[in-house]
């Protein structure tokens, strides 16, 4: 067959010569490659290992972590209660009751409905970023961290006073 | 023998056992840091300040550990196993040369435990009872696969140490003596009547077969067949737990440490350094001889260093593989020298 590209290299295996036979030469070069690592970890802080707890890795821009419900530029809550989200989760991990504004709540919630309960299982979602996208209120968006771990199953469930944002005036 | 005597003989088996432990302690520590270091990552570095405290906390989880004697094993041997490799690995120690005579007022304080005529058969006896505590503690623990790692160990120490005798053979030819510390005090200095006093420059190929020997004979990679977790699960020590284990694994570090020391001793001049006359005549014979030892210990964490250099840089032989070296290149290579080094002695050096 013609070669397509000109990388094809035939190799021909012949029997080993002495020096490769008596191994040494290939000891000495193995040697000093794993010296050259060693000197560039002591001398040169060649290790790569970020310590964890107290270092953390940056995350790329379109990381998607922990969810935030946001405020408005008045501090009022954006969320309007309409469902998008929980419709919108592939893995079904959105509940939410709705309530309606009374009077003298104004500076709390933007619309008259509000989520009175909002509440994501952190161990059921999967992070897909689509009722960031379903939301009509750019009221959620996946911004925060990673979901710190816990012992029981309930703790996973985050209910508003983990996910809103929060107060301006704090 | 008078009662200063006994005193200070005690004084100084006491300070060599210490030693042996805390060396072959931080040994782990050393492996670990620098197994690291060797691939890219930083090591153990939580329990204390880079992580010194490291073999301490390895020792608590050691002693704190459940202790299980599997109901098929051989209750007795299952423990003399692991008590018999730690009390060979620590007695071997006994007649390596750690200096020269100290001399503190009138009494002469020599630093080596005994210096018996036979040092260095001494040193292959103690060795080749090593085996034993791997042999009985694979056989006692009833489990295919110790037993298959105890086997691997025995007939791997038994093959080595045929050319690590034979290639000792050609250096008692020079020295004459079989005396460590005889052997010790022939290399001093660094120069003597035209070539270097070290028999290593003496005998290049024979200290070569001998590291290759001390690698077998010490379980230390690419020759750790007897505990290839690949094939053999944990190998001898698979049915071993709590500080049975700590002691077969602070046993090979011991082994370790003394197998260097040996080779310091014999090859590279022990206590001996260049210029060490010109140290003895300027800044008294005592500091010379603390520099002596202090050089001695150099060189045996050097020995050290290349022992875990070799371990993280190559693979595992394969025993078929381990077997042919030994047999087929090795001890002839060893023959060789014997002749070769008989010819020198009878025609070059007359």
């Amino acid at each position: 067959m013609e070669p397509l590209s000109n990388k094809r290299k035939v190799l021909e295996s012949k029997p080993l010569n002495f020096l490769e036979r008596a191994y040494l030469p290939a000891i000495v070069k193995g040697l000093s490659i794993t010296m050259k690592h060693f000197l560039k970890v002591v001398f040169a802080k060649g290790d790569v290992t970020i310590q964890y707890p107290e270092q953390k890795r940056e995350f790329s821009e379109n990381f998607r972590g922990m969810h935030s419900l946001k405020r408005d530029e008045n501090g009022k809550e954006r969320c309007t209660a309409c469902g998008l989200c929980a419709l919108s989760c592939p893995a079904e991990a959105i509940t939410m009751t709705a309530a309606e504004r009374q009077k003298g709540e104004e500076h709390l919630y933007r619309e008259e409905k509000y989520a009175a309960v909002y509440e994501i299982n952190m161990l059921r979602c999967i992070f897909c970023g689509l009722c960031e996208e379903a939301c009509p209120k750019e009221a959620i968006y996946l911004d925060g961290d990673i979901v710190p771990s816990d012992y029981l199953r309930k703790d996973f469930i985050y209910g508003k006073d983990k996910l809103v944002e929060a107060p301006l005036n704090q | 023998m008078e009662l200063t005597d006994i005193l200070i003989k005690f004084t100084l088996i006491v300070i060599v056992f210490a030693i042996s432990l805390v060396v072959a302690m931080y040994s782990t520590y050393a492996e670990r840091k620098l197994a690291a270091f060797f691939q890219d990552r930083v090591g153990p570095n939580r329990a204390g300040p880079w992580g010194i405290l490291q073999p301490l906390a390895d020792g608590g989880k050691m002693f704190l550990k459940e202790e299980i004697i599997p109901t098929n094993a051989t209750g007795f041997l299952f423990i003399v196993g692991p008590s018999l490799a730690i009390f060979t690995a620590c007695i071997a120690s006994a007649v390596i040369p750690w200096g020269q005579k100290l001399t503190i007022g009138t009494t002469v304080i020599d630093l080596q435990v005994t210096d018996i005529n036979v040092g260095i058969l001494y040193i292959f006896g103690v060795v080749s009872l090593g085996v034993y505590g791997i042999m009985i503690g694979g056989w006692a623990s009833n489990n295919k696969y110790s037993l298959l790692g105890a086997i691997r160990a025995a007939s791997q120490n038994i093959s080595y140490e045929i050319s690590m005798g034979l290639s000792i053979i050609a250096l008692i030819m020079v020295t004459g003596t079989m005396s460590l510390g005889e052997i010790a005090s022939q290399q001093h200095g660094f120069w003597a009547d035209g070539w270097f006093s070290w028999f290593v420059f003496k005998q290049p190929l024979g200290f070569l077969l001998f590291i290759i020997c001390a690698f077998a004979e010490t379980n230390r990679s690419p020759f750790d067949l007897p505990e290839c977790e690949t094939e053999l699960v944990g190998g001898y020590h698979t049915e071993y737990s709590s500080m049975k284990l700590g002691f077969y694994l602070f046993a090979e570090y011991i082994n370790m440490f003394i197998s260097s020391a040996v080779m310091a001793t014999l090859y590279f001049g022990g206590y001996n350094y260049p210029g060490m006359d010109w140290v003895a005549a300027n800044a008294g014979t005592n500091i010379s001889v603390i520099l002596g030892v202090v050089l001695l210990f150099g060189k045996i964490f050097g020995f050290i260093f290349f022992f875990m250099w070799v371990r993280w840089t190559i693979p595992r032989f394969r025993y078929d593989q381990l077997m042919d070296l030994g047999w087929k290149t090795l001890i002839p290579l060893a023959i060789a020298n014997i002749i070769i080094t008989g010819l020198w002695m009878t025609f070059i050096r007359g």
